[in-house]
């Protein structure tokens, strides 16, 4: 325990450390291991301050900070509480994971631009703590903003034609929804409620009590689709466009980061600003619980037909982020808490799966799944970790998707919504359909025609695949031990 | 000496602009300085003005030869004036350090004449704002206006002949105001704004005809003066082929100045009452600032040439300001107000780093943006930060405006203006990052679209051609203003702007 004043100036190191290192990690660039030192440093930093800070939350209090008022009513804050620091958690450690296996991956391929990419990495990752940490919806919008902008460079970072034009759809998504659909959104809701700033429990909300139905449904759907990070159809087609990119973006980004961030921003706003109350009294959790149920079916079918390893994930992705959504849009406290708690058991499966796939092409450059028969003899550390990865997008023990599976059930029951347990059974079919195979040609599938694998180990290197299974390691932990991270979750929900 | 800081204000730029036709045998240098000393005295006297309008919280009224008003000529410096004329000031003098290479460049010989009417402009801008007479006001435009045109004619190529089209067009707009000011004086016999304004609130005024016709032919002209769309076509062509000086003097200013003068007649010589209940043009009103925002960003959208570009944005950002004065609500007169200042600080900001990349690479369209990250880094990131708050994006004042005039709009149910507002940055950001991806990778064809990942080809070597030191310091120093503003939106709105929102909206 330290001083209160600590906890004061806590948030803001974290959200500012990948900042402060950003001038760093861009001066070093002629000599990489000072660079990645930076890096190390900041994201050592950002997690130790987060960590920190949730020894404090969990003893039940709530951090807020003022930095500038920039109108009358309005200021840029920060609020560090249960719910954010679940979120802020998770993305900081995998910071330090993800460094670790990028430093392999760029040099294992001699990347050009690889102090831009460092750098963009530390903003991206300063913007999704600063949306962890927001205390109002015009701080979340500044920083999902700048996490856009931030991770631009990162989805062109090849410069050629397709990486161009993934990152020109990536922008067109992102800011379309946010300038487009989110802006007016807020500021009506200002306008309406006279302050932003998020409740502070899960019932009530801001929005004023008188505000006509029509504008409440208008105003909570600008913000479903607008924050297009969540990816709930149709708004997710700049997600496997932006598998484009450097497998860590990818995999830190594009599953845990900037995605989480969507659906950290949608569930925010449902539950601190609509709140439960309004959201059941105008039936808006069920129609949302049906479109994302769409979501879910619809991208694990398009994920079965794609022989792109990554492209596959992506979709899988997809569906996964509409589970986070669906659990907190069936408004049952144990739906809820499945949903809150998906957001890290998602985060560390599908940061393996990004690996391995990264791990797969440095060792071998293969891309498509029906290339990869056999391959599991050759790299069985890899597709070990993409075994149990993929057991966890199943739902199946004891990895840790099985215990988002099993509240999300639960909850649907205490809802009573069969046909939702209809699609959560669909659901899993579909994510066996399509991460089964896998595995199974990788070690017991024959190479393709013409290629012959000596026999021996050859995995990518050392750097990347201890990265591959700690975060495998720490699915499973979270699997069989779920009370560290469910006692966040129950803070925000008992 | 305190008291006489608002004349000074007008008196040195408009003494500096007199000497200035004189020291041709000084040397280029000397002019230089010249017009430095006497832009910084004019910022000094406007910020000493500002400061006491902020000590006694009450408009600062200078009479000429201590006349009274009526009769006498006077300057009235209030809250909103008093900000205005910092940033004329302010701007001017940012744009005359800049200057230093560009006229040279652009002004071989006559650089001393140049400068003298560079200055003329700059006093017949400030006299505009500090001005509280209706005819001085007909008498300082026309000022500017001239001064401007023998700045504009002096840019290459088909200059003169889009200098010609503005002299008619602005000619014509100077003769609308002059004649809806004859009107207004034949039905109140004055000439000074606070007494008209306590006339016109008569209530046989209010019904008249003749007043309704003055206020129209005021309105109109302000309007052609600001290149409101469709009376905008003159604006392009006479802004894009200037010298670069003569652009980041006029295009930020020229407008924002004209805007101003709009919300003085709609809002101070008549009232928010008249405008919005006895004439009922509003709704109109918004659907024209609505189509220019978003005509005017595609049609920025259409065009290669960068300046070219730049002046249809200000096109759109005419309409946001337009549309914020006239949908009747607090929040929209903030942002409108708020926005001249946003508007003036980010539009010379990009078109200072505009002209120091045409300075650099010689070309002016899109082509010189090519790997400008890798050539001039600072530039660069200035001109990032310019088009970032003509985007919106925070904490750059262009976000905050949009945020007020967004307010106002949702508060007057004006959804049309919503959705250009909302259309307007989503396009100006269609416009920006596709310059942005040029300058930050290049061309596709010189990077090569060969190979399925990026280690295949190294950027192209780059020399690094950063614009000298004199361009450099006054575009930072508008960089920083430009995010300053947006993070002190709450002072600037409370300290200025609340003041001079008008009763009755």
């Amino acid at each position: 325990m330290y001083s209160p004043s600590f906890y004061q100036i806590a948030p803001v190191i974290a959200v500012c450390a990948s900042l402060a290192a950003v001038p760093l990690i861009a001066l070093s660039g002629s000599r990489p291991n000072l660079r990645e030192f930076w890096t190390f440093l900041a994201a050592g930093t950002k997690f130790a301050m987060v960590f920190s800070l949730a020894g404090y939350v969990l003893a039940g209090n709530v951090v807020e900070v003022d930095l500038i008022r920039v109108l009358p009513e309005l200021s840029i804050s920060f609020r560090v509480d249960s719910f954010g620091i679940v979120f802020a958690l998770v993305s900081s450690f995998l910071w330090i994971v993800a460094a670790t296996y990028t430093i392999g991956y760029m040099r294992g391929l001699d990347e050009h631009a690889q102090t831009r990419f460092f750098v963009c990495f530390a903003l991206s990752l300063c913007a999704a703590i600063g949306v962890a940490f927001s205390g109002n919806l015009l701080t979340m919008y500044i920083f999902y903003e700048m996490l856009s902008l931030s991770t631009y460079p990162l989805v062109a970072h090849h410069q050629d034609l397709e990486g161009r034009a993934g990152a020109r759809k990536y922008l067109v998504f992102l800011l379309g929804g946010s300038v487009g659909l989110v802006l007016p959104a807020l500021i009506i809701l200002f306008a309406l409620a006279g302050t932003l700033d998020f409740a502070y429990n899960i019932q009530s909300g801001i929005v004023p009590e008188g505000t006509g139905p029509t504008m409440v449904v208008i105003l909570f759907f600008a913000f479903l689709f607008g924050f297009a990070k969540n990816g709930v159809m149709p708004m997710h087609a700049w997600l496997p466009g932006a598998m484009v990119a450097p497998t860590p973006v990818s995999a830190l980004l594009h599953a845990v980061a900037v995605v989480k961030v969507g659906v950290f921003c949608t569930t925010r706003v449902m539950l601190y600003v609509f709140g439960i109350d309004l959201m059941a009294d105008l039936n808006l959790g069920i129609i949302t619980a049906y479109i994302v149920s769409f979501t879910i079916i619809m991208a694990s079918i398009i994920a079965l037909t794609k022989d792109n390893l990554k492209a596959r994930l992506a979709y899988s992705t997809v569906s996964q982020l509409s589970y986070i959504i669906l659990g907190v849009a069936l408004l049952a406290p144990a739906a809820i808490q499945g949903g809150i708690i998906h957001i890290v058991n998602h985060a560390f499966a599908k940061i393996t799966l990004f690996f391995c796939a990264g791990a797969i092409y440095v060792a071998t450059h293969k891309k498509n799944i029906s290339e990869m028969g056999g391959l599991g003899r050759v790299m069985p550390f890899t597709f070990g970790a993409f075994a149990v990865a993929s057991l966890s997008m199943i739902g199946a023990p004891p990895v840790a998707g099985f215990i988002t599976k099993w509240y999300i059930l639960v909850g649907s029951l205490d809802a009573g919504q069969m046909a939702i347990i209809l699609v959560l059974i669909a659901s899993t079919m579909l994510n066996v359909g399509y991460f089964a195979p896998i595995t199974y040609k990788a070690f017991f599938g024959k190479p393709p025609a013409g290629v012959s694998y000596e026999p021996g180990i050859k995995e990518a290197p050392l750097i990347m695949v201890v990265p591959i299974m700690v975060a495998a390691t720490i699915s499973v932990f979270i699997g069989i031990f779920p009370g560290f991270m469910m006692q966040f979750v129950q803070m925000v929900i008992p | 000496m305190m008291d006489q800081a608002p004349i000074l204000i007008i008196i040195i730029p408009l003494f500096a602009a007199l000497f200035l036709t004189l020291v041709g045998p000084l040397g280029p240098r000397f002019a230089y300085g010249l017009l430095i000393t006497g832009l910084v005295g004019s910022l000094g006297c406007s910020l000493l003005s500002l400061g006491l309008v902020l000590d006694g919280n009450q408009a600062v009224q200078y009479r000429l030869g201590d006349w009274p008003p009526p009769l006498g000529i006077e300057l009235v410096i209030d809250h909103l004036s008093g900000v205005v004329l910092v940033l004329i000031a302010g701007c001017a003098l940012l744009t005359a350090i800049y200057s230093l290479r560009t006229a040279e460049q652009d002004n071989p010989d006559r650089l001393n004449h140049y400068y003298a009417l560079f200055s003329l402009l700059v006093t017949g801008l400030l006299g505009m704002a500090a001005s509280g007479d209706v005819f001085n006001i007909y008498v300082l435009l026309e000022i500017s206006a001239l001064s401007s045109y023998g700045l504009l004619a002096r840019g290459q190529g088909p200059a003169y002949f889009a200098t010609f089209k503005y002299l008619i067009v602005g000619t014509i707009g100077a003769c609308f105001y002059l004649l809806g000011v004859g009107y207004l004086y034949i039905m109140t016999g004055s000439l000074n704004i606070a007494d008209m304004a306590a006339i016109l609130s008569q209530p046989e005024l209010q019904e008249s005809v003749s007043v309704r016709i003055g206020f129209t032919l005021i309105i109109l002209g302000v309007w052609i003066k600001m290149a409101l769309f469709p009376l905008h076509a003159w604006m392009p062509n006479a802004y894009s082929k200037a010298g670069t000086t003569t652009a980041c003097l006029i295009a930020p200013l020229m407008t924002k100045v004209s805007v101003y003068i709009m919300l003085r007649m709609m809002f101070t010589l008549f009232s928010a009452d008249y405008v919005f209940s006895a004439i009922v043009w509003s709704p109109y009103v918004i659907y024209l600032a609505s189509a220019a925002a978003v005509i005017g960003m595609i049609a920025a959208l259409a065009q290669r040439d960068l300046r070219k570009m730049l002046t249809f944005i200000i096109v759109a950002e005419i309409g946001y300001m337009t549309g914020g004065a006239w949908i009747a609500t607090a929040s929209g007169f903030i942002g409108a107000t708020y926005h001249i200042l946003a508007d003036g600080l980010m539009t010379l900001c990009l078109f200072m780093a505009v002209g120091a990349i045409i300075y650099r690479t010689g070309e002016t369209s899109m082509a010189a943006m090519r790997n400008i990250f890798q050539k001039m880094p600072v530039t660069a990131v200035i001109f990032v930060i310019g088009a970032a708050s003509i985007i919106g994006v925070p904490p750059t004042c262009g976000f905050f405006s949009k945020w007020y005039l967004i307010q106002g709009a949702a508060e007057a149910e004006a959804w049309v203006f919503v959705a250009a507002l909302l259309i307007a940055s989503l396009v100006a950001a269609i416009i920006f990052f596709r310059l942005l991806e040029i300058a930050f990778f290049g061309d596709l064809d010189t990077t090569g679209a060969s190979g399925d990942h990026g280690h295949s080809h190294q950027p192209v070597a780059t020399l690094r051609a950063e614009a000298p030191l004199s361009m450099l310091i006054p575009m930072v120093i508008t960089a920083a203003s430009v995010i300053i503003l947006g993070l002190y939106t709450k002072e600037v709105v409370n300290y200025f702007i609340s003041w001079s929102v008008p009763l009755g909206i």
